[in-house]
């Protein structure tokens, strides 16, 4: 069941001869139940399609779907309630409100949606002491590290049991096994409550736990890779280059057993 | 959602708001003294006039409203007693002298005040008795009188005064006591009328006089008559009716005291001034703490919360502030107040208190405004490190 739909949509910022094409004629889905791992070099249009996606910013032309509401449409009040009710997210940074613990951050989803009773308050103690963090419950995000930051950020994308999951550059500030954990973790938790999730990431290396790569280059989607295998080898060709900076999907073109060459974008 | 956000930020971060609050309690300070003492000195110089038991003051015209310059002789008192509407009228005398302590070191300044027994002027007393006849050596004191010089009933004051280059004392038996009624900054004894103009400072070169003089008039009018409209328009039938006099309320009178207006609108200013840096303080704060949380509420705004969610939290906390800072300023300036010397000419009265107070509360929302109009224009899209 398709939960979220980008239909032929572009984005442009300014006019006449400043005019920026960031997106252009976009068009793809995810099913519930789907991982999506949104890649592409920097400029390549992936955090603004992001953005719009989120219902943040608003396409300068095409349709964006999310169960059934097209959001592109809807006017600003009506596209924040949607956001607090039917989207979760994950930021790079800033994401978790410094005066607030761990517990309180995720509970701020069931409050902005008039759900805050004593069984949220329940399932938010559960959910954070499955990712990990039932020592952490009233730690302050300055009193976590990245990584139990961004697990406190995936608990609040998903407690008030959003349509769509976005993250975005989720294990930008994180080492490599922090990184994994949250990743795999996030990948997990989408599986199991049928959400449909999108990861904006420049690691190729977390590709491994999604389940589509869609990638962007010049704002038009160039590549899309479902192929288990190809996502795996992908992954793995990034591990081998350290996974760090920006990398290519060439390396997937290449013959098995010849040496990975992964081309920076 | 709003105050849970606006409250758990100022508990979790209280030693911040908790400086601005202190802050809010000095500016809060400031502006209740300065109140408190332009109510001071206002009321040192006008107490007498405040509480008549009259409605109208008479002065001689041509003489700028200054009870110094004026005088009315007993013929103009007894035209005015011929008005209608009016129902009394009371001849009221302004002089100073000095009352030597009992140790004799030093002395304290009072207001000689002549008025006739039993008419408009007199003060009713709150101990004792009021005044009998015109020519008697009773007199009713203020309660500045007895709480400087230690009198009651029954005892005796000694008034010095200078007689041309003489220095000439009068023994007056006090028969009442009045409530504070100072004038110009000095407690007041009140002396029948023509005990003051006998005992009152002279020069010796003064022509005697063929009539008794006072200053001015107090006029009571008719019952009937006692409402604003009435009154002024009593005002304006005696100045036609009888020549010569100039006919005012008694704000009027008071404001036209020397130094009196240009007092109140030194002090005016000054407390104005402090509203405006009460503002700018305010409003600098939460601008700067608007600055330091635009990519926060830019995630809130992204995840959900509302223009109105996010503004309704930071009004609540300047208000929640503000608020905090007044009351603490205000039963400090309370406690402050409660504690100075009589001689202190400083005054908090619960009206005077209650409108800087309120005032006050409503300079951190004013100051804050900008800033809350900053947070409503940071755009969700910050959370993803883009802007428009």
């Amino acid at each position: 069941m398709i939960a979220l739909e980008a239909l032929n949509v572009t984005k442009i910022y300014g006019s006449g001869v400043t005019a920026v094409t960031a997106v252009d004629n976009v068009s793809f889905s995810v099913r519930r139940g789907e991982f999506v791992g949104l890649v592409g070099p920097s400029g390549s249009g992936k955090t603004t399609m992001l953005a719009m996606l989120a219902g943040l910013l608003r396409p300068s032309s095409g349709q964006i779907m999310i169960a059934n509401q097209e959001i592109s449409a809807m006017k600003d009040s009506a596209r924040t309630r949607f956001r607090g009710r039917s989207i979760g997210f994950s930021f790079q940074a800033n994401n978790l409100v410094p005066y607030l613990n761990a517990q309180e951050n995720v509970e701020l989803m069931l409050r902005l949606n008039g759900k805050m009773d004593r069984e949220g308050k329940e399932r938010v103690r559960e959910l954070l002491v499955r990712l990990g963090l039932g020592d952490r419950l009233r730690n302050r995000p300055g009193q976590l590290s990245g990584g139990q930051q961004q697990r406190v950020a995936i608990a609040r994308a998903l407690i008030h049991e959003p349509e769509v999951v976005l993250a975005d550059e989720p294990t930008a500030s994180l080492d490599t096994e922090r990184a994994n954990q949250v990743v795999r973790t996030f990948a997990e938790l989408i599986h199991e409550q049928e959400r449909a999730g999108i990861m904006v990431t420049h690691d190729l290396r977390m590709c491994k736990y999604v389940d589509r790569v869609v990638q962007m280059v010049d704002g038009r989607i160039s590549r899309e890779i479902s192929e288990r295998s190809e996502i795996l080898r992908l992954a793995g060709a990034a591990d081998a280059m350290d996974g760090s900076g920006e990398l290519g999907l060439d390396v997937v073109n290449k013959p098995a057993g010849e040496p990975a060459v992964v081309y920076g974008l | 959602m709003a105050f849970y956000l606006a409250i758990k930020e100022i508990w979790r971060s209280r030693g911040r708001y908790l400086l601005i609050a202190m802050i809010v309690a000095l500016i809060t300070t400031l502006v209740l003294f300065i109140a408190a003492l332009s109510e001071g000195l206002a009321s040192a110089n006008r107490e007498y006039i405040e509480k008549l038991n009259g409605q109208l003051l008479v002065f001689q015209s041509g003489t700028e409203l200054s009870t110094a310059a004026s005088r009315l002789g007993r013929s103009r008192i007894s035209e005015l007693r011929r008005v209608a509407g009016v129902a009394d009228v009371g001849q009221v005398g302004f002089a100073t002298a000095k009352v030597p302590l009992a140790d004799g070191q030093g002395e304290v300044n009072v207001a000689l005040i002549g008025v006739e027994p039993n008419r408009p002027g007199e003060p009713p007393v709150m101990e004792g008795q009021q005044l009998q006849r015109e020519s008697s050596n009773d007199v009713i004191v203020d309660t500045g009188v007895t709480d400087a010089l230690g009198l009651g009933i029954g005892d005796k004051i000694r008034i010095k005064v200078t007689q041309g280059t003489d220095e000439q004392f009068y023994d007056l038996n006090i028969v009442g006591i009045t409530d504070r009624r100072q004038y110009f900054f000095q407690p007041a004894v009140f002396v029948p009328m023509l005990t003051w103009d006998k005992i009152r400072p002279q020069a010796t070169s003064a022509a005697p006089q063929g009539e008794l003089v006072s200053n001015i008039a107090v006029i009571r009018v008719a019952d009937n008559l006692q409402d604003p409209a009435n009154v002024a328009a009593m005002a304006s039938k005696i100045e036609r009716e009888v020549n010569k006099v100039d006919v005012v309320d008694r704000k009027t009178a008071w404001e036209a005291i020397p130094g009196y207006a240009q007092q109140q609108s030194t002090l005016n200013t000054q407390r104005y001034f402090t509203f405006f840096i009460g503002i700018l303080v305010v409003g600098g704060f939460f601008q700067i703490q608007t600055l330091q949380k635009v990519a926060q509420i830019g995630m809130l705004k992204a995840v959900g919360a509302s223009n109105f969610t996010v503004g309704l939290s930071a009004i609540t906390q300047i208000v929640t502030t503000n608020a905090i800072g007044v009351v603490i300023g205000a039963v400090g300036t309370i406690l402050l107040v409660a504690n100075f010397p009589d001689s202190v000419p400083i005054m908090l009265t619960g009206q005077a208190a209650f409108t800087a107070a309120a005032s006050l509360m409503l300079i951190g929302p004013l100051g804050g405004v900008v800033s809350v109009f900053a947070l409503l224009r940071i755009e969700p899209l910050t959370a993803l490190g883009l802007a428009q």
